[in-house]
C-alpha cells in the first residue's frame, strides 16, 4: 500500500492503496465516483473512459503508481462545471441511452473529441468513438448526439442569440 | 416513507405492488387480483408512488408503466414517483422478459389509474354536493368547471380511500391520450448521461464486502486442490473458500477470493493456483460435436409440433424442391454491466439481497429454494440494469452471493470479471434449422421446418416431456403466429439434442435462431419459384398485417429501385412477441465480402406507449440483430469456452454502422413486444441481401462479412 495525492475533477484526494490498482477501482471504491463503469478490465469496451489531463484514458489500465499529483484526472462527475456539459445536452436531446451503462464512457470520448475537433466529420467520430461499446446499440443516436453538440456549440460561440 | 408515515396514506389501489412497508399495511389482503391491487399509492399530500412490477434494463419500462398510469389519472409524467417491486407474491409476475412490459400492464395499470381517477371525482362531487358528471380529473386535480372550485388528489386521498375500488372503471378513448403514443423524452436519461444513475454494480451496503470467483475453466470441473499461498498475501484479501455455482440442470464448484475492496479479490484470484478435476467434460463438451449431433439429427424425423397435409408424402413427390441446413451459434448476451449482487445472509437466517435482476419474483423464488428460507425472509432489493438480454434472468451469481455470505456472515458482493461472462454462460443455445420445402406453378406451396438442438424449455425449466416438441419453439413458427399459408403441405418439428452447456434466454429467445432459417430458406424458395422474394412471401401471407408491413417495407426501402451489379437488397420478416418486424438490408460487394449499406426496419407493434423508445428499442435490435449475424459466436473445445473477452467474442462497433432507418406502422391492435421483436428478422435479411449481391448463399451463423470464402 501506499499514499497518493491525486487531482480528480478538480479537487485534491488523497488514498492510500495498492500501487498497481487501476485508476478504475480507485475513483470508483476510494473516491467514491461510480459513474465511471467496469465493463471489460482490458481496455477493450471503453466502460471505464476517464480523462488524464484532457485525454481520454482508460482507467481499467492505468495503474495508480503511473499517477502524479499533477495529473488532472477528470470524470464523467467532473465535466459538466456543475451545468451539463453541450455533449450531455445533446444526449438527452437525442435520448442516446437505452441502459446508459457505457454511456459515461461514450460521453467521455465524445467531450475529448469535440475539445480536440469543435466540427468533427462522421469519419472524425468514428475514430474516436470505436473504442466505446454499446450493447443496447444507440450508436446511430451517438453520431446524431456528437453532430448536434458541435452546432450547438458554434452557435453559442458565434454569439446568435446574444442580441 | 417508513412505516411512521402510515398516517398519510391516504389512497392505495391498484394491481400489483410496491416496497413501501407501511403502504403494504394499508392494503386489504383480500385485494390479491392483479387488476385491483397496490400499484399506486396517493398520500395526503398528493403524491403518486407507482410500484414498478417490471425491473429497468433499458427497455424503457419506467417510463412505458408509469404512462400508462399517468395517462389515465390525467396527471403529468413528472409527478408520479416510481419504485420497483421486491419481488413478493402479492405482485404478480414482475419479470422484464418476453417483451411483455406493456404487453402485460397495458390494461392493469390504466384500469388501476381509471379506478383511482373514478374513486378520485366522486369524492369531490360528494363534496360540493354536484353531479360526478358535472367534475373531472386534470393535472392532479378534479375541478367543477361550473363553480371554478378545485381539490388536489391529496386533498381528496384520505376520504377517497374509504370508497369501494370501482372494479369496471371507464377508461379513456385512445383518441383522448394525451401521453401514451405520444413522443415524450425518458425522465431518467439526465441520470444516465451524468453519471448519477445507480446500478447494480454501484450499490454499497454498510460493512460490505467484495468477492470474485474463479470458474472453472472447463465447465463443471470440480476443485480438487487449493493452493491460496499467493492470495494470501494480496492486501485486503480477507478469506479464500470452495464454493459452488448453481445452476437449474447442475452445480458445479469453484473458488471465492473475499476482500476488502473489489481490485484485492481480482489480483487474489489471480493469484491462485487450483487443481480441477475436469474429466467428465474435458473430453465430453465440445460444439463441434454438439453441430454435428444435430446434422445427424437431421437425418431422421423429429416429433411434429404441428402438420398440415402429408408433408413427406407430396415432398417426395415434388418435382421443384429444395433441402437446407442453417445453423445459428451459441452466443452470450454480454451486457456491459457484468453480473454483480449482494447477498446478506443475516444472523436470523434471513437473506437481503441487492442487485440488477431482470426478474425479483423469480429471483426470491430461487434464493428461497437455495437458502431453504420462507418467502417472508427475503427481500429483494432491484437496482437499475446496465444491460441485460436474458442473462439476468438466470441467478446462478446471485446463489454464489448467498452462499460466500452465509460462509463470511457479511454482505458479500460478487462482482463477475468479463471472462466469467463470456466464458461461463448461460448463452442463447445454438441450433440447426433443417429446411424442405417445395414450389408448385410459381408459389412456394411446402415448407417444413425441423428445429433442433437444446430447450431452455428441457435445460432451465425442466418443462420438456422426451416425446414432445418444445412448445416455445412451435408456437412462433406456428401458422397461426408465421400467418405462413403453404396451400400443399407444411410442418414444424422438433429434436431435441443435448447438452451441458449452460443455455438461457437471449434477445427475442427462439425468434433469433429460427427466424434465420425460416426467412432465408423461404428466399431460396422464392428464387427456386423464379418470383421476385417480396412477391413470394405476398402471395403466401395474405394476412392483412403482414401484407401492410411488408409493403410499407418495400416502400420506405425502395425495394423494386434497380440497383447496381454487385449490389442487392435482402429482406425478412418474423412475428415475435405479438409484434411484426420485416427488414430490408442493402449490401454491395466489396474485396471478397460486401458492405453493408443500409438498414431499414419497420415494426407493427399495435398500440405503443412512446413511438421514440419503440425507434430507439429496434435500432438496437438491428445492431444486436447485425452482431450476431456478423461477429463471434460462443464455441467449446475439450469443455472449456473458447473466447474470453472483447477481443475474441466482438461485438459491433459505432464505425461499423450502416445507416439505419425505423419506420412503425401506425396500429389500433393490441399493443406487442418492442424489446425484441425487431431482431429476428436482421440476420436473414443479410443473409438474402448477401445472396442478391453476390449469388453466395449463406447458410451457418456467423459469417465473416469481409471475407465470404
Amino acid at each position: 500500500m501506499a499514499i497518493y495525492n491525486l487531482s480528480v475533477n478538480g479537487k485534491k484526494v488523497k488514498v492510500d492503496v495498492d500501487p498497481d490498482m487501476p485508476l478504475l477501482w480507485v475513483v470508483r471504491d476510494f473516491v467514491g465516483l461510480k459513474g465511471t463503469k467496469f465493463g471489460c478490465g482490458m481496455a477493450q469496451c471503453g466502460a471505464c473512459t476517464v480523462h488524464l489531463n484532457g485525454a481520454p484514458a482508460r482507467s481499467c489500465q492505468t495503474p495508480i503508481s503511473t499517477l502524479t499529483k499533477t495529473d488532472q484526472i477528470t470524470t464523467i462527475e467532473g465535466i459538466g462545471d456543475g451545468k451539463l456539459h453541450a455533449i450531455q445536452k445533446a444526449w438527452i436531446e437525442e435520448q442516446v441511452p437505452q441502459c446508459g451503462y457505457c454511456q459515461s464512457g461514450q460521453i467521455m470520448s465524445a467531450v475529448a473529441l469535440l475539445k480536440s475537433n469543435p466540427k468533427p466529420t462522421d469519419a472524425d467520430i468514428d475514430v474516436a468513438m470505436s473504442g466505446n461499446l454499446c450493447r443496447c446499440g444507440t450508436y446511430d443516436r451517438i453520431r446524431k448526439a456528437i453532430h448536434r453538440a458541435a452546432e450547438e456549440v458554434k452557435v453559442a460561440e458565434s454569439g446568435i442569440g446574444k442580441m | 416513507m417508513k412505516a411512521g408515515s402510515l398516517a398519510s396514506v391516504g389512497l392505495a389501489l391498484g394491481i400489483s405492488g410496491f416496497t413501501r412497508d407501511a403502504a403494504v399495511k394499508k392494503i386489504s389482503p383480500a385485494v390479491i387480483k392483479l387488476e385491483i391491487n397496490p400499484f399506486i399509492i396517493i398520500d395526503t399530500a398528493g403524491n403518486i408512488t407507482l410500484v414498478n412490477p417490471r425491473p429497468d434494463m433499458g427497455q424503457g419500462s419506467t417510463q412505458a408503466v408509469p404512462s400508462l398510469l399517468a395517462e389515465e389519472l390525467e396527471v403529468s409524467l413528472e409527478k408520479v414517483l416510481i419504485v420497483q417491486s421486491d419481488g413478493s407474491g402479492k405482485y404478480g409476475s414482475q419479470t422484464s422478459g418476453g417483451s411483455s412490459s406493456v404487453r402485460e400492464l397495458w390494461m392493469p395499470i390504466r384500469k388501476a389509474g381509471a379506478a383511482a381517477r373514478e374513486m378520485l371525482t366522486t369524492t369531490a362531487a360528494k363534496r360540493w354536493n354536484v353531479p360526478v358528471s358535472e367534475c373531472k380529473a386534470e393535472d392532479g386535480k378534479i375541478v367543477h368547471p361550473g363553480s371554478g372550485r378545485s381539490f388536489t388528489y391529496g386533498e381528496l386521498a384520505d376520504d377517497a380511500s374509504k370508497l369501494e375500488i370501482p372494479k369496471a372503471p371507464k377508461l379513456k378513448d385512445s383518441s383522448d391520450f394525451k401521453i401514451i403514443g405520444k413522443y415524450n423524452k425518458r425522465l431518467d436519461v439526465p441520470e444516465r448521461v451524468t453519471g448519477k444513475a445507480v446500478y447494480g454494480i454501484d450499490v454499497e451496503v454498510p460493512g460490505m464486502v467484495y468477492a470474485s470467483i474463479l470458474h472453472s475453466p472447463v465447465i463443471h470441473g470440480k476443485v480438487l486442490a487449493i493452493d491460496d499461498s499467493e492470495t494470501k498475501k494480496v492486501k485486503g484479501v480477507l478469506k479464500v473458500i470452495k464454493t459452488e455455482r448453481t445452476m437449474p440442470h447442475r452445480t458445479s464448484e469453484a473458488v471465492a477470493v473475499v476482500a476488502t475492496n473489489y481490485w484485492a479479490a481480482l489480483k487474489g484470484k489471480k493469484a491462485l493456483k487450483v487443481t480441477w478435476d475436469n474429466a467428465e467434460f474435458e473430453k465430453t463438451l465440445n460444439t463441434a460435436d454438439y453441430y454435428k449431433a444435430t446434422a445427424q439429427a437431421a437425418t431422421k424425423p423429429g416429433v411434429n409440433f404441428e402438420e398440415k397435409g402429408d408433408f413427406a408424402a407430396k415432398y417426395a413427390k415434388a418435382q421443384e424442391k429444395l433441402e437446407a441446413n442453417y445453423q445459428t451459434p451459441f452466443l452470450a448476451h454480454a451486457p456491459i454491466e457484468p453480473e454483480n449482487a449482494i447477498a446478506h445472509v443475516k444472523e436470523d437466517g434471513s437473506v437481503e439481497i441487492w442487485g440488477p435482476v431482470q426478474g425479483p419474483d423469480w429471483t426470491l423464488r430461487d434464493v428461497c429454494g437455495y437458502m431453504k428460507v420462507k418467502p417472508e425472509q427475503v427481500k429483494i432489493n432491484v437496482a437499475l440494469l446496465g444491460g441485460a438480454f436474458g442473462r439476468k434472468a438466470y441467478h446462478d451469481f446471485v446463489l454464489e452471493a448467498c452462499h460466500i455470505s452465509r460462509e463470511v456472515k457479511k454482505p458479500v458482493k460478487v462482482i463477475w470479471s468479463r471472462e466469467d461472462d463470456i466464458s461461463q454462460g448461460p448463452y442463447r443455445p445454438g441450433m440447426l434449422s433443417h429446411m424442405q420445402g417445395f414450389v408448385e406453378n410459381g408459389k412456394i406451396t411446402g415448407f417444413h421446418h425441423h428445429t433442433i438442438g437444446e430447450s431452455i424449455l428441457g435445460q432451465v425449466f425442466k418443462g420438456l416431456k422426451e416425446d414432445e416438441a418444445d412448445s416455445w419453439i412451435g408456437g412462433e413458427l406456428s401458422s397461426e403466429n408465421s400467418k405462413y399459408q403453404f396451400d400443399s403441405a407444411s410442418k414444424i418439428s422438433w429434436t431435441n439434442v443435448k447438452t451441458d452447456i449452460p443455455i438461457v434466454w437471449w434477445r427475442s429467445v427462439y425468434a433469433s435462431n429460427f427466424g434465420w432459417g425460416q426467412e432465408c430458406f423461404v428466399d431460396e424458395l422464392a428464387h427456386l419459384a423464379k418470383k421476385d422474394p417480396l412477391q413470394a412471401r405476398l402471395d403466401i401471407l395474405p394476412d392483412p398485417r403482414f401484407q401492410k408491413v411488408l409493403k410499407t417495407l418495400a416502400e420506405i426501402a425502395k425495394w423494386d429501385e434497380k440497383l447496381p451489379e454487385g449490389s442487392g437488397k435482402g429482406l425478412a420478416v418474423f412475428k415475435s412477441f405479438g409484434s411484426i418486424s420485416a427488414c430490408c438490408i442493402t449490401v454491395s460487394k466489396k474485396d471478397q465480402g460486401v458492405h453493408i449499406d443500409k438498414v431499414v426496419s419497420v415494426i407493427d407493434c399495435g398500440h405503443y406507449v412512446n413511438p421514440d423508445n419503440v425507434k430507439a428499442q429496434t435500432e438496437g435490435n438491428i445492431v444486436m440483430g447485425l452482431t450476431a449475424a456478423i461477429k463471434d459466436g460462443i464455441t467449446f473445445t475439450n469443455g472449456k469456452c473458447d473466447q474470453s473477452n472483447f477481443h475474441e467474442y466482438n461485438i459491433l462497433r459505432l464505425n461499423e454502422m450502416p445507416k439505419i432507418e425505423v419506420h412503425i406502422i401506425d396500429s389500433d391492435e393490441v399493443p406487442g413486444g418492442v424489446g425484441e421483436p425487431g431482431l429476428p428478422p436482421i440476420a436473414p435479411a443479410l443473409g438474402n441481401a448477401v445472396f442478391a449481391a453476390t449469388g453466395k448463399r449463406m447458410r451457418t451463423l456467423p459469417f465473416d462479412i469481409h471475407n465470404l470464402g
